[in-house]
């Protein structure tokens, strides 16, 4: 394999590149399983979203056998760096499962680089919250330190799939018609200024969570220091990373609500403050003056999914696209009404989410575990 | 011997044609610059005492007048400057130490002006203020680390909220006269932000702004009482001024009136002295103790702040007055202005406050502890695009003090200690004080700072940015112009043409 181009790739993550881009998202809160090729028609059907230089998708319930296992996918830009990360990983996990992510040759896909997943367990018994950090810190170290290795997704039956090329193209190299999964989010780029590198493209992940976003955060700046704060490190140069981070740190951290978190990153106008009652006011302006760094400004429509909720939310003022739909117990989110319509042609319900308001939808608890095939 | 003369600063240009011997100019000027000869019957102006604050210039009905800089010259020389031979002319003369007002004249670089913005293209849709909030609305003072955090509080943390996050910089009744506070109390009451007393104490007639003033607490307690304190909406503790720091200050007994004697709270006609440091903080504990002190005066219902100059250790310093409790930290770089200062300290002791901004607010956030106070940067803050460009390296707000004098009609001659000042403002001599009327003076600041917002709001809505927490230390909206590595590492920003 010839890595010279690649290398070309790595300078390109030094430097931020904003994108316009295309999103949607499928999740079946039954737990049913669909197969991958019905988001990739969703996000194939906006190729005027993108250019080709990124795309990719990320799938919950595709690793049945190994749930209970953490799955890091791993992209090397050069083989060597695989000896370093694998004894890294080894001082921590015991390696259920180490392997190459099955590809396979796409003509205009020139030098991908390595692709590598592994099924991991942690060396000790420990709180969950304890393994979380445990591996959020594991995902820093590499992604910060190691130059030529990045960690893609590191959650349990959950993977994601990206890299540079057009949607189609990026699925068809990694098989994802193989793959069957409760929750599929993808994305297709648009990036503006320089050639993608595969680990700027969506979704970006840490533990469970993955995101795909449409927009160009001009809070940046200040998102990233006040991560810095509490030990993330942006290192892959996307905006999306910092959101990512965001959700991490207010949900999982600090253990706040999901509608909460979405008064945070799109915190209402002090002038819509008249709207809501005493108490509520009180609360938002409050998580106003403490999460003021967390406020995330510029135009964003952005699809977050966890193991157990998949939501959308866009910028205050609404400067994406964001349209939901619903149909039975299946939840779409997407950047325009014609890619839900690619996933399904007669939906119960229709609606575009207003600015700065949160559209989730949660696995039903009942159903929680018991994923079926139902393609 | 031949005692040498020092040349003037400055040459009264009288177009004869214009002028109609009304002796306006002779009547105003407190430096006694122009008298009117009988024996010629003509007005004779005496460049050798014009200090060039062309209060005649502007009050001159026909326009006669026109004051220039002197041209007379010595030779050229750049290590002899003019400025320098002056000085060293005027001390061999006096003995003494030179007295200025105002804040370092001298060239240094000024990092704003080498610091640009950025503004959204194609990518990011920029915001037009006319159609979207643009929200500006600040808080200052101590930020819970989290809303548990929060909850777990026995007491809300108590913030001062001002809707423009330009504050009035402390100047006191004393080295200024009752109508410019007035002024500046009654604007920082209408525009909803808030102004700070100095070391001057709380005059009775402006006690109707309470809710919208910092008080300080400086070495010399003038003014100080339990009431004073918890009359205020904060209290800011002065450790040092960025025109002056290290040094006290002086307000000589003949301008203690019997005003300002009540409102310092010392007998009428004594003499005024700040001594250098606090005598009751020689470190950072004593400060604590300090700062603990004022809380429990007030209970804890207001925020506690410290102010000090930008120094060259300004990092680790303020990393430990945040420690020792301060709810806010104030940052006076070395062109903040004062009424009197010794030139040679005004001149070459300090840093530039885009420097102290910049190093202070990431030490703090390496350390964990940026949300624990706020930061306010003062001294140069001259524009809008300052205020932008302050806090955007940092700082949650500034204060404006030259600005502000500049705006009530001071044209910063420097002269404010000798207590002459021809616009009324630093002055206490009543035929001088009237000309500065407190209600255009108010419309005056009230209209700088709406101006001084739209412009904040326009630049915002550029870089695609609609909420001031989202400029806040946004380092990356920056870029600077013929910096170099070092002086870039520092303030934390690339340079222009490297793009995210």
């Amino acid at each position: 394999m010839n890595f010279k181009n690649i290398c070309q790739f790595s300078d390109d993550r030094k430097v931020r590149i904003p994108s316009g881009c295309g999103i949607a998202g499928i999740f079946n809160k039954h737990g049913e399983l669909l197969s991958g090729e019905i988001i990739v028609r969703a996000i194939d059907s906006m190729k005027d979203r993108g250019n080709g230089l990124g795309s990719g998708y990320a799938g919950y319930g595709i690793y049945q056998d190994c749930r209970n296992y953490w799955c890091f996918h791993l992209l090397y830009n050069q083989a060597t760096a695989r000896d370093q990360v694998e004894q890294y990983l080894k001082t921590y996990f015991n390696v259920k499962l180490s392997e190459q992510i099955p590809t396979r040759k796409v003509k205009s896909i020139k030098n991908p680089p390595v692709l590598w997943r592994y099924f991991l367990e942690t060396k000790e018994q420990m709180p969950s919250e304890k393994e979380e950090n445990l591996i959020v810190s594991v995902c820093m170290g590499i992604n910060h330190n190691a130059n030529d290795a990045f960690v893609i997704s590191s959650g349990k039956n959950m993977g994601i799939f990206k890299g540079v090329g057009e949607p189609s193209e990026i699925a068809d190299f990694y098989k994802l018609e193989d793959y069957k999964g409760y929750l599929w989010t993808g994305h297709n780029r648009f990036p503006t200024n320089t050639v993608g590198w595969w680990g700027g493209a969506h979704p970006f992940g840490l533990l469970d969570w993955s995101v795909v976003h449409n927009g160009e955060i001009s809070s940046y700046g200040v998102n990233r220091r006040y991560l810095e704060n509490f030990g993330y490190y942006c290192s892959l140069f996307t905006d999306t990373e910092v959101i990512t981070y965001l959700f991490d740190l207010l949900a999982r951290r600090q253990n706040l609500s999901l509608d909460t978190i979405g008064k945070i990153i799109a915190a209402p106008f002090w002038i819509q403050l008249e709207n809501y009652s005493d108490e509520e006011k009180h609360l938002l302006k409050w998580l106003r003056i403490i999460y003021g760094p967390a406020l995330v400004n510029g135009p964003f429509s952005i699809i977050v999914a966890r193991s157990n909720f998949m939501l959308g939310i866009n910028d205050r003022v609404k400067l994406r696209p964001l349209v939901a739909a619903e149909k039975g117990s299946t939840f779409f989110l997407a950047s325009e009404e014609s890619a839900i319509c690619c996933m399904e042609k007669n939906p119960d319900r229709t609606w575009t989410p207003k600015a700065g308001t949160m559209t989730v939808c949660f696995y039903e608890k009942e159903h929680y575990g018991n994923s079926k095939d139902c393609t | 011997m031949a005692i040498p003369k020092i040349v003037p600063d400055f040459r009264v240009i009288r177009d004869e044609n214009l002028c109609i011997n009304c002796q306006a100019c002779c009547r105003v000027c407190s430096n006694d610059t122009h008298s009117f000869d009988q024996n010629i019957a003509k007005i004779i102006s005496d460049h050798r005492k014009c200090v060039g604050c062309h209060f005649c210039e502007e009050i001159c009905s026909t326009g006669a007048l026109t004051i220039e800089k002197c041209y007379s010259q010595i030779r050229e020389n750049f290590n002899w400057n003019e400025v320098d031979f002056k000085n060293l002319m005027k001390q061999a003369h006096s003995g003494g130490i030179l007295l200025t007002g105002m804040g370092n004249d001298r060239p240094w670089i000024n990092y704003f002006d080498h610091i640009v913005l950025n503004a959204s293209q194609v990518t990011n849709p920029s915001i037009d203020p006319l159609r979207e909030p643009m929200e500006i609305k600040t808080f200052i003072g101590r930020k819970p680390d989290s809303i548990e955090q929060l909850k777990k509080e026995k007491k809300l943390p108590i913030l001062l909220e001002t809707e423009i996050p330009v504050l009035f910089s402390a100047m006191s009744y004393g080295s200024i006269s009752l109508n410019a506070c007035k002024s500046i109390a009654a604007a920082a009451w209408e525009a909803k932000t808030y102004w700070n007393t100095g070391e001057g104490g709380l005059p009775e007639s402006l006690k109707k702004f309470v809710s919208r003033t910092i008080v300080q607490v400086a070495s010399g307690r003038f003014g100080v009482d339990a009431r004073y304190l918890n009359e205020a909406s904060a209290i800011e503790i002065k450790i040092g001024q960025g025109a002056k720091p290290g040094i006290g200050g002086h307000l000589p007994g003949e301008k203690v009136t019997a005003d300002i004697s009540a409102a310092r709270k010392i007998p009428e006609g004594t003499d005024a002295i700040s001594p250098a440091p606090h005598h009751d903080i020689y470190s950072i504990e004593d400060l604590k103790q300090l700062i603990y002190a004022l809380k429990e005066t007030v209970d804890y219902k207001k925020p506690v702040g410290v102010k000090v100059a930008a120094v060259h250790n300004i990092a680790p310093i303020v990393s430990g007055i945040v420690r020792a409790g301060a709810d806010f930290v104030t940052i006076d770089g070395f062109r903040g202005g004062t009424g009197a200062a010794p030139v040679v300290i005004r001149n070459n002791v300090g840093i530039p406050i885009e420097i102290a901004i910049a190093t202070v607010d990431s030490r703090l956030r390496q350390e964990g502890i940026r949300n624990h106070a706020s930061i306010i940067a003062a001294g140069g803050i001259r524009s809008s695009a300052d205020v932008v460009k302050a806090i955007a390296l940092g700082a949650d707000a500034v204060y404006i003090g030259t600005a502000t004098l500049v705006a009530l009609g001071c044209h910063i001659c420097q002269k404010c200690y000798t207590g002459k000042c021809n616009w009324g403002i630093a002055t206490q001599d009543p035929y001088l004080t009237r000309r500065l009327n407190p209600e255009i003076g108010k419309r005056r600041l009230t209209n700088l700072l709406r101006a001084w917002a739209l412009e904040i709001k326009e630049m915002m809505g550029g870089m695609g940015i609609n909420a001031i927490e989202s400029l806040r230390g946004n380092r990356d909206q920056l870029r600077g112009i013929g910096l170099n590595d070092k002086e870039l590492a520092l303030l934390g920003i690339k340079h222009a043409g490297d793009a995210w």
